[in-house]
């Protein structure tokens, strides 16, 4: 039997991972996330992450930004690679899509805050 | 002079969250912030995980912390930015807080206020190292805000020392960064973070935690170049022969968060020892008549959905403040709790549903929170697991423990 963090809440359950005949068994959730947690990050595990992108704008040299759903885990980088390409040229806010599609991987990378509007 | 009913100092979560509910009430709201933007220290928390116990969203902290400056905005809520509040006098009916800005110094009247001042990191000062004083050693939170806000590298290779959420959380950032993170060192045998910030922010980038280690020495003359790490016993003393040397130009520190309280502390607010914030009843009322707290201010919440919370139940209460004599009943805390919050409970308000937060002491495992009221078990809740870094919220109804002055009320995990 395995041991496993569930990251998908605060909770932070370590979680039991068995596999009979074939089966995945998941014990020691709280809740239901967890089971659906444990067989994704068996088979293909994805996390969300957030970065920054650089702007044009000197009063504002950064904005956040996130992906808008979670990606495989081993394509982190890359998708850091692309967000660092970036320059932003216009004041756009909060929810604005920055690169569709990110390396066809089928999320977006969004604007997680409004202060180029808001100034 | 101006007249408020309320007056909130920060504009952070706790802040709008206050603001917000107080406004509900149909009350003459100022919020006062010291920084160009309302916000507070989510402006620069850009990962996600904030609002899932509230919106049940996987929100960045700059998104969370919007959503509410929205509704500040549309409620026209007054804020004055870019301010700082000198001074706050203690008067009959209410206070005189004195502030100043671009316009110069004004003097406010309010019936009460509301301090939403957050917290703040421990820094080099509270922990001792020995060697030379370089640049290069700074706290998390700074390291943050270099990389999020400004945009800049603040280090090639470092490492972090202590576990908190903070430094677990730049160790990935500084790491999606370029950076080099070489390890993160905790003095204490168990780490301070969430676990799953172990998992998703050191696992994931095979970045090694050292239980049990601290840092001892640092070296360089202008900017740091290297530290002195060695194992510690279990009194947290460093032991002679583990000395071990990295090369790094920065180190930072997460070694713990503690409540802004200068504020409280002029006015003559208790604090309590366990959780360095304000005594507060179950209103949030400070030991000063008219004066609450909430959020990170009060005790230090790892979550800012609790932060929320407690400062709209702050926000409500001030608002309806009326001067009436208190009747106080204070709580004990008992085995193997770090501390709860409130501690007291004002006997005349309604104790249909009283929210409580603790944290234990310790790692257990299948213990009972547990409530006596002279001596007699009235409450009790298992739990299969509590650990200090993950706090605990419950709502219970003291109606039914039929309490009085001179009732003994005790909370312990048993
Ligand atoms: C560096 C750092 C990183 C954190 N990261 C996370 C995280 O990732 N996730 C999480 O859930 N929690 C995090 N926290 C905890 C975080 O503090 C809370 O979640 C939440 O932001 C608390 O809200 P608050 O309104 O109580 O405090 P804050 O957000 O700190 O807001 C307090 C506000 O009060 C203002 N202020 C203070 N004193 C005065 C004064 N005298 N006059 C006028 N204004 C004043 C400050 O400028 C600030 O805007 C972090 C804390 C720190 C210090
Ligand atoms: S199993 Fe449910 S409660 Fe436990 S950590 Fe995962 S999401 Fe949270």
């Amino acid at each position: 039997m395995e041991e496993m963090v569930c990251i998908e809440c605060p909770n932070g359950c370590v979680l039991t991972v068995e596999n009979k005949d074939g089966e995945i068994i998941v014990g020691n959730y709280k809740c239901k996330k967890g089971i659906t947690f444990a067989k994704t990050e068996l088979l293909s595990p994805k996390r969300t992450i957030s970065s920054i992108v650089r702007t044009v704008f000197p009063d504002i040299p950064v904005i956040p930004v996130r992906v808008s759903g979670d990606i495989p885990k081993d394509r982190i980088f890359d998708v850091i690679e692309e967000i660092n390409q970036i320059r932003l040229d216009k004041r756009v806010g909060r929810g604005h899509i920055i690169i569709d599609n990110v390396l066809g991987l089928g999320v977006n990378i969004i604007a997680t805050s409004s202060i180029l509007i808001n100034t | 002079m101006k007249e408020y009913d309320v007056i909130i100092i920060g504009g952070g979560p706790a802040g709008l969250a206050s603001a917000i509910s107080a406004k509900d009430e149909g009350k003459d709201i100022l919020l006062i912030e010291r920084e160009v933007r309302l916000g507070g220290i989510l402006k620069q928390c850009i990962h996600d995980g904030f609002g899932l116990l509230r919106f049940n969203e996987k929100l960045s902290g700059p998104e969370y912390a919007e959503k509410y400056i929205d509704i500040f905005n549309e409620k026209k809520i007054k804020a004055l930015t870019l301010t700082f509040v000198t001074e706050i006098v203690k008067e009959e009916n209410g206070f005189t807080v004195s502030v100043v800005n671009r316009d110069g110094v004004t003097n406010l009247h309010t019936k009460t206020v509301i301090l939403a001042t957050g917290c703040r990191e421990r820094t080099a000062r509270q922990i001792f190292i020995h060697g030379t004083r370089p640049s290069g050693i700074f706290t998390a939170g700074t390291a943050q805000a270099f990389v999020n806000i400004y945009g800049q590298k603040p280090t090639k290779k470092c490492i972090i020392l202590g576990s908190g959420d903070i430094g677990l959380i730049m160790a990935r950032r500084l790491t999606l960064e370029g950076a080099e993170v070489k390890g993160v060192y905790e003095a204490k045998p168990t780490p301070s973070g969430l676990t799953r910030n172990v998992h998703q922010c050191l696992n994931d980038y095979n970045i090694p935690l050292h239980l049990s280690h601290t840092v001892t020495r640092v070296f360089g003359n202008s900017r740091l170049t290297a530290v002195e790490v060695s194992r510690v016993d279990e009194n947290m003393a460093p032991i002679k022969g583990t000395e071990q040397i990295i090369e790094c130009d920065a180190l930072i520190l997460s070694v713990g968060l503690i409540p802004e309280n200068e504020l409280a502390e002029t006015l003559g607010a208790k604090l309590n020892e366990r959780t360095k914030g304000p005594v507060c009843d179950n209103l949030y009322m400070t030991s000063v008549d008219g004066l609450f707290s909430c959020g990170n201010a009060l005790h230090v919440n790892d979550l800012v959905d609790y932060v929320s919370e407690n400062a709209a139940e702050a926000g409500k209460a001030a608002a309806n403040y009326i001067k009436s004599e208190r009747k106080l009943l204070e709580f004990s805390v008992g085995e193997n709790l770090l501390y709860i919050v409130p501690q007291s409970i004002e006997l005349e308000s309604d104790l249909s549903a009283v929210t409580v937060y603790f944290r234990s002491s310790g790692d257990f495992n299948g213990k009972k929170f547990t409530i006596k009221v002279n001596g007699d078990t009235v409450f009790e809740k298992k739990y299969a697991f509590l650990r200090p870094p993950e706090m605990e919220k419950l709502v219970i109804d003291m109606n039914k423990f039929n309490l009085n002055m001179n009732s003994r009320i005790e909370f312990s995990i048993i």
